[in-house]
């Protein structure tokens, strides 16, 4: 998967929790992310990644596991 | 010229500790506090309506404004929780203020409705002459005190506020304010069947961002920054989204007046009870801007600028 290690150093960062998931557990369950370190993931993605996330974009369904953070990151290429 | 000249408020007598809501939610007093801030909230008595506390909110305010209900041009009512939806509570809190023919209209937005009412009523108010705004909401009817509703169950509150928006006359002039509306987002928070929905991580990912973003927009175009606003009066939906807010303007939450710890999350009656404690408190004359902002259903959103006269 071609972003997951920069994902996870984003996800790592917002957390300050050094764990890693399985590519397709859940943030949430996993204990990574909660409601206010999403907002913080999505922006560190912004800022990582050299995107700019819409606000259409902004459902947790999107940001909740590795896979599809990556599937979503490859789309905006 | 459109000025703030009073604000009012009312609150129910009852309250409702973390300790006493946390076994219904199967939650920890600990818990709910720090994931909102909520220290207890208000709960209105089976008797009380939506259009009752809305009243009292309003004549708490008529009173600070030293005015008479007849010198009122049009009233404006927030609510998201009303008892009925059509007529709103507007017009039985017109009749109620004895009122047979001042235009009295509803907002039924939740959360958001004040600020909205507020910046309508500065529109307004040059034809209007005095304009009353009103957000009341009895939320505790609209929540599951389950642990199923828990996420929404844990941060609800009931009470009403008001504000008396002036075309000549008040402690601040409004300066400017905006709106905005994102319908395709709406289903993150709505009230329907008599139940409030709410997608916490969406409403949260979305407000976090757009309420800076509006605050940001108004400050600019008035040659504003933030480091220069004296107080932000925010609708008090969440601490640790106010929070984020003052994280997101560079700003020192101390600028952010807060009162959710003990009334917890009013809905649109938040941000005029906010105001009304916050104007009771303060011993002098604001110095500098101060700055109105809530996001509520819809999704709904916007910011306020009042400036020192």
């Amino acid at each position: 998967m071609e972003s997951e290690g920069r994902i996870l150093k984003v996800l790592h960062k917002v957390s300050g929790k050094e764990l890693s998931p399985g590519v397709d557990d859940s943030l949430f369950v996993s204990g990574l992310l909660d409601s206010f370190a999403l907002t913080d993931f999505v922006t560190g993605l912004e800022e990582e990644f050299g995107v700019t996330i819409p606000d259409s974009d902004l459902s947790a369904r999107k940001f909740d596991t590795i896979s599809k953070v990556d599937a979503y990151l490859a789309a905006k290429k | 010229m459109a000025f703030l000249r009073a604000f009012g408020s009312w609150l129910p007598p009852r309250r409702v500790s973390n300790s006493e809501l946390a076994p219904k939610v199967d939650a920890t007093p600990e818990w709910i506090l720090e994931v909102s801030g909520i220290e207890e909230r208000r709960y209105a008595a089976d008797a009380d309506t939506v259009a009752g506390i809305g009243l009292l909110a309003a004549q708490n305010c008529l009173e600070k404004a030293a005015l008479t209900a007849s010198e009122l041009g049009m009233i404006l009512v927030a609510s998201g929780s009303s008892d009925r939806f059509c007529p709103g509570p507007a017009s039985q809190i017109a009749a109620a203020l004895g009122l047979a023919s001042t235009p009295a209209l509803d907002i039924p937005v939740s959360s958001a409705g004040s600020l909205i009412g507020l910046s309508l009523a500065a529109k307004l108010a040059p034809t209007a002459g005095r304009v009353l705004v009103v957000g009341a909401e009895i939320m505790s009817r609209r929540v599951s005190l389950t642990p199923e509703g828990k996420n929404t169950a844990i941060l609800f509150g009931d009470g009403a506020g008001a504000a008396l928006v002036d075309a000549d006359t008040g402690f601040v002039r409004i300066a400017d304010s905006c709106l905005f509306t994102d319908g395709a987002s709406a289903e993150a928070l709505f009230l329907q069947d008599g139940h409030f929905h709410m997608d916490g991580s969406a409403v949260i990912l979305h407000a976090s961002r757009k309420m800076p973003r509006a605050i940001n927009e108004l400050l600019t175009r008035n040659q504003l920054v933030a480091s220069q606003v004296e107080t932000f009066l925010l609708h008090q939906a969440n601490l640790n989204l106010i929070a984020r807010v003052a994280a997101a303007l560079k700003t020192p939450q101390e600028k952010f007046f807060t009162n959710i710890a003990r009334y917890g999350n009013t809905s649109s009656a938040s941000l005029l009870i906010a105001a009304d404690e916050w104007h009771s408190g303060q011993n002098t004359a604001l110095a500098g801007p101060l700055v109105f902002s809530a996001f509520g259903s819809g999704l709904n959103w916007g910011a306020l600028l009042a400036l020192p006269l």
